[in-house]
């Protein structure tokens, strides 16, 4: 069922993409939120340092590399929707979702071993932030694979392409978090 | 002219529709409309009956109120902290911003519904479900959340403080979910109104309420976010056991004041604009006048929203934040007073001259002018410093937010709900009801809270459910004013089944509303009375602004925006 009001496009963009684009305004604020309050509690513990220093700098850049390479296909699989091509288009959907997967799954691994090793989220507020930080964007990782294999399963079909570069532009702005994310906990020690 | 035709063909496909797919998982928007509209009533009355268990309590300590029962400490704590939450988030917020956002947004635009339907059945079911969520928590061991309804940590964090162990926690799901349905709510008034105005409807050419509503979305998107976190982060330390806000193991309790009222304080503009555009609408059409410079209005709004996001701390002066901060927030709440103020002169000054005609959504409308005026100005002493340590928590600064959000939320309500009425319902209301409703609902309320600056004054805090064990605050004196504040509240009740009698009556009476019944231009009005699914006729071009009201060139005094020149 499509709205009259949904075809039309005033402002010249179309209305899926200006919509995801307010979804990110809204989840900036999110995770700016959470962010700025685990800086400014940085900032003021000293010894917080100590505690990141326990984090495993090479999983984390092994899942910054994962998720990145994973939005190359996502992309790739924007310009086979422009060209018309819908299975194209989905096989490399399926690609950035395995990406996807493979992020929740070395991160799994990770807090395993970290949990095993006594670091829980109620260890001391360092540890909290990094589970509720990381935990919030994994969420949104496994809802980005969700989505993009609803998408790719539609594209497949030939329908809805047009829903490609919206899950795309989505999966850009979960980079982008992890971006912010991987330093913070990993790198500043 | 295709838009024409597919309208024609969309209106044969969809005809009567079952019982349940019309009225219950409506996609329609005219329909989520009136959905959000009566839960957002009904938590209004369960918030109203609230205030008046714990006014009977304060006014007649130990009483076994009528309808009620004994109001023990706990449950006084219960009453109040529920009362505030419920009428910001589940009255102000769904009537003014959903309800009335979904029914005009699309209507005054000329389209057929907003962008995604579905999404907004979302919403409203979420929103819903975070109703019933938050009305459990009466029912569960323990009790519901008494900590206040800003929550602030440790008391709403743990438990052996709060007492009330589950309550708290279902309070923060609550409002958790009530922000989530307001986001996608949100996403699709602006993306609605960015992109499906009518043909020719420029920027400038959209009406006011459209655009409070819309910038009103907007503010709240962009400054729920870290509170939505904050909830995340408290809902830990209740049932996980992290401690961001408990001191004792590295966290900060200011944290959470700092989260909740960057947020909170919008929050206040988030509400205030849809009544403000309801206002200016009503205003105009009644006075038969113009809006008085509609693209100052326009600019000085955004300005409030700016300046909304910079002076969430003056809550929090006697936090213990640095006296050089609250230096710099004193500043920024005055200067969030001249927009408002230049508001006020501004609707002062479209009706100064206009041929004004006193009906029920007018009274309505020109009583919010004056009592919101009273609100903006007690704010100046509390937002500053030196005087709101003195006033902060008494009964000053609840008489103050009273001031403010009766009229946002009661006021700027009635004024939208009797104007729009005949469009909603297809009825004309009683106007004879509507005014003694009017004047039983303004007069007891000053009675109301008048008193309590007083009280505030005189030293009261806000908190104490049984004041005679403070024998300053326990005198004669006090005590009849806390009872004639606590009668105004039982007469203004009263009054209130004057509205919903009025509803009925008209709801059942079988003359139709005439399409425009007060003449005005803007398109809601072009559609038939009540709308059909798909709004319109023939989706309406737009060739000029809202409120060309007796414009020289014509004879009738109004020209809708539909009408070729």
């Amino acid at each position: 069922m499509r709205t009259i009001a949904n075809t039309r496009s005033v402002s010249g963009v179309p209305t899926a993409r200006l919509a995801v684009w307010w979804v990110i305004a809204s989840e900036i604020v999110i995770f700016g939120g959470i962010l700025m309050s685990y800086l400014m509690h940085r900032l003021a513990h000293g010894l917080w340092a100590d505690y990141a220093s326990h984090t495993t700098t090479w999983v984390g850049a092994l899942n910054t590399f994962v998720l990145l390479t994973s939005s190359l296909s996502a992309v790739l699989a924007h310009k086979c929707a422009v060209n018309g091509d819908g299975p194209g288009a989905a096989k490399r959907l399926l690609i950035t979702s395995a990406g996807g997967l493979i992020f929740i799954v070395v991160k799994s691994f990770e807090w395993t071993y970290e949990i095993s090793h006594g670091y829980t989220i109620t260890t001391n507020t360092f540890w909290s932030f990094y589970y509720t930080a990381a935990g919030l964007h994994a969420l949104h990782v496994i809802a980005g694979v969700v989505i993009m294999l609803i998408v790719a399963a539609a594209a497949k079909k030939g329908r809805d392409l047009h829903r490609v570069e919206i899950i795309g532009i989505y999966w850009h702005f979960v980079d982008l978090v992890w971006i912010f994310l991987f330093p913070l906990l990993y790198i500043a020690k | 002219m295709a838009e024409t035709i597919s309208t024609h063909a969309s209106h044969d496909e969809h005809h009567d529709p079952s019982f349940i797919w019309k009225y219950v998982f409506s996609t329609d928007h005219k329909m989520i409309a009136k959905q959000y509209m009566f839960t957002g009533m009904a938590m209004g009355l369960i918030g109203a009956f609230m205030a008046y268990a714990f006014r009977m309590q304060l006014a007649f300590p130990g009483m076994d109120v009528p309808l009620f029962g004994l109001v023990t400490p706990a449950v006084y704590n219960s009453l109040v902290t529920n009362h505030g939450t419920i009428m910001i988030f589940w009255v102000a917020m769904p009537v003014l911003i959903a309800a009335f956002g979904n029914f005009l947004i699309p209507l005054m635009l000329g389209c057929d519904d907003m962008v995604f339907p579905r999404l907004n059945m979302l919403s409203y079911w979420i929103f819903l479900l975070s109703a019933v969520v938050l009305l459990t928590s009466f029912f569960v061991p323990g009790g519901a959340f008494g900590g206040a309804w800003t929550a602030y940590p440790p008391l709403s964090a743990k438990a052996e403080y709060s007492l009330t162990p589950l309550g708290s926690s279902i309070w923060v799901v609550a409002v958790g979910l009530e922000f989530i349905a307001f986001l996608l709510g949100g996403i699709n008034f602006v993306t609605t109104a960015m992109n499906s105005r009518a043909p020719g409807m420029r920027l400038y050419d959209i009406p006011i309420v459209v655009w409070m509503i819309v910038i009103a979305s907007i503010l709240f998107m962009a400054s729920v976010g870290p509170l939505l976190a904050g909830a995340a982060m408290l809902f830990m330390d209740q049932q996980v056991g992290t401690a961001f806000f408990d001191p004792n193991k590295g966290g900060d309790p200011i944290l959470w004041q700092h989260l909740f009222w960057f947020f909170g304080h919008p929050e206040v503009y988030v509400v205030l604009l849809p009544a403000l555009g309801i206002t200016a609408d009503v205003i105009c059409t009644f006075s038969r006048k113009k809006l008085f410079a509609y693209r100052t209005v326009l600019m000085t709004t955004f300005a409030t929203g700016v300046l909304s996001f910079t002076v969430w701390a003056h809550h929090q002066f006697v936090a213990g934040i640095d006296p050089r901060m609250a230096n710099i927030f004193t500043i920024t709440t005055l200067l969030i007073s001249v927009p408002i103020a230049e508001l006020c002169f501004v609707y002062i000054a479209t009706l100064y001259g206009g041929s004004i005609s006193l009906t029920t959504p007018m009274l309505w409308a020109l009583s919010f002018i004056a009592t919101f005026l009273i609100g903006g100005v007690t704010g100046i002493f509390l937002g500053a410093s030196g005087a709101d340590i003195y006033m902060h928590d008494t009964y000053f600064v609840l008489a103050h937010f009273h001031y403010t959000f009766y009229p946002i939320a009661i006021i700027g309500t009635f004024a939208g709900f009797t104007y729009w009425f005949p469009k909603m319902f297809g009825k004309m209301m009683d106007e004879r009801l509507g005014k003694i409703h009017f004047w039983g609902s303004i007069i007891p309320f000053n009675a109301i809270f008048i008193p309590l600056f007083y009280l505030g004054v005189a030293g009261q805090h806000r908190r104490i459910f049984d004041f005679s064990n403070y024998p300053e605050l326990a005198t004669p004196e006090m005590q009849a004013i806390r009872i004639f504040a606590t009668v105004s509240l039982l007469v203004m009740l009263a009054f209130q089944f004057v509205f919903f009698y009025n509803c009925i009556k008209s709801w059942m009476s079988t003359e139709k509303a005439p399409d425009n019944p007060w003449k005005a231009n803007t398109l809601e009005w072009v559609a038939p009375t009540p709308p059909p699914h798909g709004n319109f006729k023939e989706l309406p071009t737009v060739y000029r602004g809202p409120y060309e009201f007796s414009h020289p060139d014509r004879d009738e005094d109004y020209w809708p925006q539909n009408e070729p020149a």
